[in-house]
């Protein structure tokens, strides 16, 4: 290493700043790394607050992970003495860093979007590990088919087609520019479409128990078959796992799920639960011209009043909404729970979701009708 | 990296702080130093943030401070290359062609190229502002599009050849999160989210936007909207419905209302919700009070 590339001795307090980072599951590229020193450099630094706000421009720790950004930055600059002072977050880091191994550790804590509902008599916060079993016969039929068969929707782009509503300019011009400049087939185009987004509210309340671990695989699967996809899990409280289901590996994403959810085989929140999915603009946002599944059994520990009202708003919001219990096996079902009866005039269909084999029919059916 | 120290006399964040101060927009430290930092290290900026918290603004201000004229380009879903790079006037190519009869003739020169934001920017870097709106609206297919312009800054019109920028475009992208933005795309960005300011901050930006209004009109009215805030609406007021909020109930009471009424006859400028106004509605009343006192 000759002399010039090499860092001078104040840059490594930096570099290894970004390091610990990294080992705390922040994903930095080399050339923010670069970013970073340009922009201390830049600064003077007259004051560590400088370095602070250097780092949160350039690094870019997403929003939700700003403090843990800045317990690090206590810890690694400040020295480890002024820990005592914020206990509580101290407990999280020392666990990151625990387990820490890069992408894996990222995508546990990054999604932990609890939607702070408070802990309540029938929550019972535990860990749970997914056994891990042989793929069935549904989850295959759900990826072989999914492609062509979950629902769709018209997009805003236009493609090329044999009839259309506008006149493809570009391909008859170079058409005409082949031909001398004669005009012989005017080329027209038309609205693609493009998958419609998928929104998977799953209960995995107690009440759920026997078949929370199926409807996880069927999510992770699902999860794979469109890119266009939130899933939410609820019991207690709302835990996004969208991101964790989106590694490929299922073991992976299980797992990664797993660490998410607190609320396994708890009670059942599901009014509070869906009206803090509403509060957040971004979640309610999921919603818009989805086709919304939920997977509950609907045995409600809250008020039914406020499940029909959340209700209500997610089904103005939708474009299907559908309720899957388990307890409706049969075509002649009647709802008897107090949560179903409130909701029977609100949402689009009540089906069977007993089984992984009839839940992934009624996601292959949902776009069976024209496409809207 | 092409690190510029100064731009127009701006050597440091309290400087830019000030400047944006000048252009009427009141910057905290961290959206300053973002700010700064993206000019001087000739990176894009992306503001992140909640709807109405003002970072469609920051790029407005920041064009007036550097004296440069903003190209917005508001994104959709899509959004393609026609709408955003340039498009040939296909009808006056083909007139052309007709009209050349046997001469040859150039169909890709100059006057049949249509600019469109994004090559206008890239083609007069020193005197333009990209704003990219809303990215979060534009599909999957259009972020990674925009990856390329924004580490190159150049487009190839394969007609014609590269377009370079002679120098590193200033250019804003701003989100709404309504979708997780691609990773790479953060990581050319200098990064910051803009949160709702203090109460301290946001009474005077009410008062900075609405003249006619009081300070103790605006304090109410900020105190009032930091409570709304903490609701579990489905819109959070903004800043922008704060200010219009404190200018609705400035007008009603000059014309003769009292002044808890005047707020609470005015709240449709911060609620846009017929949901939100039923739930919050049998409190409204003392939320006004308690903000007033």
């Amino acid at each position: 290493v000759n002399d010039e590339t090499r860092l001078p001795h104040a840059a490594r307090l930096f570099i290894s700043f970004v390091a610990l980072l990294r080992a705390n599951g922040f994903a930095i590229a080399p050339e923010q790394t670069v970013a970073f020193l340009a922009a201390i450099e830049l600064l003077g630094p007259k004051s560590l607050a400088h370095i602070r706000q250097a780092g949160l421009a350039t690094l870019a720790p997403p929003p939700e992970r700003q403090a843990t950004y800045n317990t690090l930055f206590d810890i690694h600059f400040l020295g480890r003495e002024e820990l005592a002072a914020n206990g509580a977050e101290d407990e999280e880091i020392v666990r990151l860093q625990e387990e820490g191994h890069g992408n894996e550790e990222a995508l546990l804590a990054d999604d932990a979007n609890e939607s702070g509902l408070t802990a309540t008599r029938a929550e019972a916060l535990t860990e749970r590990r997914f056994a891990e079993g042989a793929t069935s016969q549904a989850l295959r039929r759900l990826s072989r088919e999914a492609p062509a068969r979950l629902p769709r929707r018209r997009g805003y782009r236009r493609g090329r087609a044999r009839r259309g509503p506008w006149a493809d300019l570009r391909r008859t011009l170079r058409e005409t520019v082949r031909n001398d400049g004669e005009l012989l087939h005017l080329g027209r185009l038309r609205r693609r479409t493009r998958l419609r987004r998928i929104l998977l509210l799953i209960d995995v309340s107690g009440s759920m128990k026997g078949q929370t671990e199926e409807n996880m695989k069927l999510a992770h699967a699902l999860a794979q078959a469109t890119s266009n996809i939130e899933v939410f899990t609820f019991g207690t409280r709302l835990t996004r796992v969208t991101r964790a289901l989106r590694v490929k590996r299922r073991e992976q994403a299980l797992l990664a799920a797993a660490h998410l959810v607190s609320d396994w085989d708890g009670g059942t929140r599901i009014g509070d639960a869906l009206r803090a999915f509403l509060s957040v603009p971004r979640f309610a946002g999921y919603a818009r011209g989805a086709a919304v599944v939920v997977i509950s059994d609907g045995l409600e520990r809250g008020d039914p009043s406020s499940l029909r009202d959340a209700i209500a708003r997610l089904a103005r919001r939708s474009w299907r909404l559908s309720w899957l219990t388990p307890l409706a096996t049969s075509p002649s079902f009647k709802p008897q729970t107090e949560a179903l009866i409130a909701v029977r005039d609100l949402v689009d269909q009540i089906v069977d979701g007993g089984s992984t084999g009839a839940i992934v029919s009624h996601l292959l059916s949902i776009g069976e009708r024209k496409v809207a | 990296m092409a690190v510029r120290g100064n731009i127009v006399g701006i050597d440091s964040p309290e400087a830019l702080e000030k400047a944006l101060r000048a252009a009427y927009y009141l910057a905290d430290e961290g959206l300053a130093t973002a700010a700064y930092l993206a000019l001087a290290l000739g990176k894009p900026l992306l503001l992140e943030g909640a709807p109405g918290v003002g970072k469609t603004e920051a790029a407005k201000a920041i064009a007036a401070v550097l004296c440069r004229r903003l190209i917005r380009l508001q994104c959709y879903e899509g959004i393609d290359a026609a709408a955003a790079l340039y498009e040939w006037n296909y009808p006056r190519q083909m007139l052309a062609i007709r009209q050349a009869g046997d001469e040859s003739i150039d169909i890709y020169g100059e006057t049949f190229l249509i600019e469109r934001p994004m090559l206008a920017a890239l083609r007069a870097p020193d005197s333009t502002v990209l704003l990219i709106d809303e990215i979060d609206r534009a599909d999957q297919e259009f972020e990674a599009f925009l990856l390329e312009f924004l580490s190159d800054f150049q487009i190839s019109i394969p007609e014609r050849g590269t377009v370079r920028a002679s120098e590193h475009p200033v250019v804003v992208l701003t989100s709404n999160r309504t979708r997780d933005l691609h990773e790479a795309l953060r990581r050319r960005c200098v990064y910051h989210w803009i949160d709702y300011p203090s109460a301290e901050r946001e009474a005077r930006i009410v008062m900075m936007r609405a003249s006619s209004v009081a300070e103790s009109t605006a304090r109410a009215v900020v105190a009032a909207v930091g409570r709304l805030r903490r609701e579990p609406l489905t819109k959070a007021p903004g800043i922008a419905e704060a200010v219009d909020w404190a200018e609705a109930a400035t007008v009603l009471h000059q014309r003769g209302a009292r002044w808890p009424d005047a707020f609470k006859r005015s709240i449709g400028l911060a609620l846009k919700d017929e949901e939100d106004l039923r739930f919050i509605s049998p409190r409204l009343d003392a939320l006004i009070a308690e903000a007033a006192a």
